[in-house]
C-alpha cells in the first residue's frame, strides 16, 4: 500500500451471498494460475511471475465484472478488455480459457511455431484479445478512442485497459490521462498492475511514479487503491468505480506480488523473465492443488 | 538461452534474453557493453543510457562496471533520446540504448529534430534488428533502416557480429555526428577474425572473393552469406562476399568497382526489401544509368509471424539454407 495516500476502505463484502462469490471468483483465480502454469511450462519460463500477480484481478474481470458471451467473442455489448501489456498474454489466455473462450486444451500451444497463443498477445491471432500490446504505453490512448466510440454510438458497455507500472514511465500514458479527463470518459477503468518490477529491475528504481493514485487523482481521474492479490478488496473496488455518478475516468492501482500463489516463487529474486527448473513446475501446480 | 531450439518437442518463440549463436560457435559476451567500458575507462565524456533494457542491450555491463558513468531513464524513450541530445549539447558523449523498434518508431521525432538536425554527437545503440525475436511485428524492426535512411546527418551501421561491434564503438564515438547501430547482444558470433579484416566506419570490404557469384550483405546476413559461399564453393560455384557494414553514407566506389565485374549478385540484408541496402544500391546504379540484374534477399514486405527464429528464417528466405537455393535455382534459370 502505497504511504502517500490512505488505503481505499473496501466496501463491505458481508453476506453469505456475497462470500460465496468472492469463494467463486477465488477458485476461478486459481484455476487461471494453473492454466498459466501450463503454458509457461511449454516454454520453459517466461512471464510466470506476471501472471500469478495478475491472476487474482483477471478473475474479478473474467469471473465476474465483465460483461461477455464466449462463444461471440466480438460481440457488441460486450465490455472490452484491452491489454496493453503484450508480454502478459499467457494470464490472459489463462483467463480466457478460465471464461471459455477458447479451449483449455489450446493452451500447450503457447508460444510455439503456428500457434494462435502468440507470446506477445496480438488481435489478430486470438479470440478475446482486443489489441496488439507488445509495444508498450498504447492501451490506454486506444482505450480513450474505444470508450469515445461506444459513447457516440449510445452502448453503455465499459472498456478496461490493463496496465503495467513500467507502461507509466511512457509519457504517452499521461498524454491518455489527460485526454480521457478532458472528454470525462466515464465508461473507462484503468487497473495499473503495480507489481514494483520492470525489465531492468525494481519499478521504484527505474523510475519513481509514487504516488502513483495521486497523479492520476490530479488529471482529474476517480482513483482507488487496493491489494490486487485480495478478491475482497478489488471486487469491491472494481464494482464501486462501475458505479460512482462522476463525469470522470476511473483508475484501479492494485498492489500486487511477482509469483502469487505459489511460495517458491513469491521468495525468488525478484526479475522480469524469471527462470524456474524444471522439476519446479509440478511442485508449483501441487501448490496451487493444496490451496484449493 | 540458445535461440536455436534442438529439443524434438514444438519449437517455441524464443526468450527476451536469447542470443543468436549455434552452441558450436565460437562468441563473445556481451561486445557491446565491453566495448563501452573500455572506451568510457580512457575517454571520461563517454556516458551511457537506457530506457529500462540496459540488461536487454548489453549496456548492463557499462552500468555495473562503471555505475556513475550509467544513466537509467525509465521506459520512456523519447525521455531518452532527448537526454542523449541534451547531454551532447553539454559535451558529453551518449551510447542510448533500447531496442530498434523503440528508437525507431516512437522517438523518431526526438532523433530527428534533437539529435540529427543538431548533427549531435550520440549513438544509439539498438537491439533486435530486423528478424532476430519471435515476439512479433511489436519487437521486430524490420524496416528501421527504412525509415531512417531519409534522415539527414544520421549514420547507419548493421554489423555482423562482435567483431564488427568492438570495432565500430570507439569510430562511433569518434565521428563528429549521431549514430544509429543495430545492436547483436548476448552470446554474439565472432567471424570476422577469420578473415584478414578490420571495421572501417563509411567503408565496405570484400571478404571472400569469387568469380561467379557476388552477395553484397550487410549485418547478421554477412555471417550467414560467409556461410552460403563456403556451401557454394563445394557445389562448384565460386562466390564472394562483400560486406556493407555501414548503410548510410554508403561506399559507393567499392560497391561499384565490385559490380563492375560480370557475375550473378544479390544483396542480403536481414531488414524489409524496401528501403535498405537493395534501395540503396539500386538508387546508386540509377544515378549511374547503370542496368544491372541484382536479386534482392531480404524480409518481405509484410508484417511477420510470430514464432521460433530458425523457422521464420527458413519461412522469409533469409536462412543459410535458402540463401544457398536462391543462389543455385538463379543459376539454373540462367542456364536455361
Ligand atoms: C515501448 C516499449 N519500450 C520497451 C519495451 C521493452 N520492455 C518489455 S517489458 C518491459 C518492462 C516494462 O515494465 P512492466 O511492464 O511493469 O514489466 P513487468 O512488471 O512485466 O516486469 C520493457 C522495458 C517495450 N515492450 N515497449
Ligand atoms: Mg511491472
Amino acid at each position: 500500500m502505497s504511504t502517500h495516500q490512505p488505503a481505499a476502505a473496501p466496501a463491505r463484502v458481508a453476506d453469505s451471498a456475497d462470500e460465496h462469490r468472492l469463494q467463486r471468483i477465488r477458485e476461478a483465480a486459481q484455476r487461471i494460475r494453473a492454466n498459466a502454469l501450463v503454458q509457461a511450462e511449454v516454454q520453459g519460463q517466461g512471464y510466470i511471475g506476471q501472471a500469478l500477480d495478475i491472476a487474482d484481478v483477471l478473475a474479478v474481470l473474467y469471473a465476474d465484472q465483465l460483461r461477455l458471451r464466449p462463444d461471440d467473442p466480438t460481440w457488441e455489448g460486450r465490455d472490452r478488455c484491452l491489454l496493453s501489456i503484450g508480454h502478459y498474454a499467457l494470464a490472459l489466455y489463462a483467463a480466457l480459457a478460465e471464461a471459455g473462450v477458447i479451449p483449455r486444451e489450446e493452451l500447450t500451444t503457447y508460444a510455439t511455431d503456428g500457434s494462435r497463443l502468440p507470446m506477445s498477445a496480438m488481435a489478430s491471432y486470438t479470440p478475446g484479445v482486443e489489441i496488439s500490446g507488445g509495444s508498450l504505453g498504447h492501451g490506454l490512448t486506444i482505450a480513450n478512442g474505444v470508450a469515445l466510440g461506444l459513447k457516440r454510438k449510445s452502448n453503455d458497455a465499459f472498456v478496461y485497459n490493463i496496465l503495467s507500472d513500467g507502461e507509466l514511465n511512457e509519457g504517452s500514458t499521461w498524454e491518455a490521462a489527460a485526454v480521457a479527463a478532458h472528454h470525462g470518459l466515464d465508461n473507462l477503468i484503468a487497473i495499473v498492475d503495480f507489481n514494483n518490477q520492470q525489465a531492468d529491475g525494481k519499478s521504484s528504481e527505474m523510475l519513481g511514479m509514487e504516488p502513483i493514485g495521486a497523479k492520476f487523482e490530479a488529471f482529474g481521474w476517480v482513483t482507488r487503491r487496493v491489494d490486487g492479490n485480495n478478491v475482497a478488496e478489488v471486487l469491491p473496488a472494481l464494482e464501486e468505480l462501475r458505479s460512482v455518478e462522476d463525469p470522470a475516468p476511473r483508475c484501479l492501482v492494485v498492489n500486487t506480488k511477482l509469483g502469487k500463489g505459489v511460495d517458491f516463487l513469491e521468495q525468488r529474486e525478484k526479475l522480469h523473465f524469471m527462470q524456474v527448473a524444471p522439476e519446479e513446475w509440478k511442485l508449483a501446480h501441487d501448490q496451487l492443488k493444496e490451496q484449493a | 538461452m540458445s535461440t536455436v531450439n534442438q529439443s524434438p518437442k514444438r519449437l517455441t518463440s524464443d526468450a527476451m534474453s536469447a542470443s543468436l549463436a549455434r552452441a558450436d560457435q565460437r562468441v563473445t559476451a556481451a561486445p557491446l557493453g565491453h566495448a563501452l567500458v573500455a572506451l568510457a575507462e580512457q575517454d571520461e565524456r563517454v556516458l551511457g543510457l537506457s530506457a529500462d533494457l540496459a540488461k536487454y542491450t548489453d549496456l548492463h555491463i557499462l552500468r555495473d562496471a562503471l555505475p556513475e558513468r550509467f544513466y537509467q531513464i525509465g521506459m520512456a524513450e523519447q525521455a531518452l533520446l532527448g537526454a542523449a541530445a541534451g547531454l551532447a549539447m553539454e559535451g558529453f558523449i551518449p551510447f542510448a540504448s533500447t531496442y530498434s523498434v523503440f528508437a525507431t518508431r516512437r522517438a523518431y521525432d526526438f532523433l530527428c529534430l534533437d539529435i540529427a538536425e543538431a548533427n549531435l554527437n550520440v549513438n544509439m545503440v539498438c537491439a533486435l534488428p530486423g528478424l532476430t525475436t519471435g515476439y512479433g511485428p511489436s519487437h521486430q524492426a524490420t524496416e528501421d533502416i527504412a525509415i531512417l535512411r531519409g534522415m539527414p546527418n544520421l549514420t547507419i551501421v548493421d554489423p555482423a557480429d562482435a567483431v564488427d561491434i568492438e570495432q565500430a564503438v570507439p569510430q562511433l564515438a569518434a565521428h563528429d555526428g549521431p549514430t544509429y547501430m543495430r545492436v547483436l547482444r548476448g552470446k554474439v558470433p565472432r567471424v570476422l577474425d577469420e578473415y584478414d579484416y578490420t571495421f572501417e566506419l563509411g567503408k565496405a570490404k570484400l571478404i571472400r572473393g569469387g568469380g561467379e557469384v557476388l552477395l553484397i550483405s550487410t549485418g547478421l546476413m554477412t555471417e550467414r552469406a560467409l556461410e552460403a559461399a563456403a556451401a557454394l564453393e563445394e557445389a562448384g560455384v565460386d562466390t564472394a562476399v562483400l560486406h556493407v557494414p555501414t548503410l548510410k553514407p554508403l561506399d559507393e566506389e567499392t560497391i561499384r568497382r565490385e559490380l563492375g565485374r560480370d557475375r550473378l549478385v544479390l544483396t542480403c540484408e536481414n531488414h524489409t526489401i524496401i528501403g535498405g541496402l537493395f534501395d540503396a544500391i539500386a538508387h546508386m546504379l540509377v544515378r549511374d544509368g547503370t542496368v544491372r540484374r541484382i536479386t534482392p534477399v531480404g524480409l518481405p514486405d509484410e508484417f511477420l509471424d510470430a514464432g521460433a527464429l530458425p523457422t521464420l528464417a527458413d519461412r522469409y528466405g533469409v536462412s543459410t539454407d535458402k540463401l544457398v537455393e536462391r543462389v543455385l535455382g538463379l543459376r539454373r534459370s540462367q542456364d536455361a
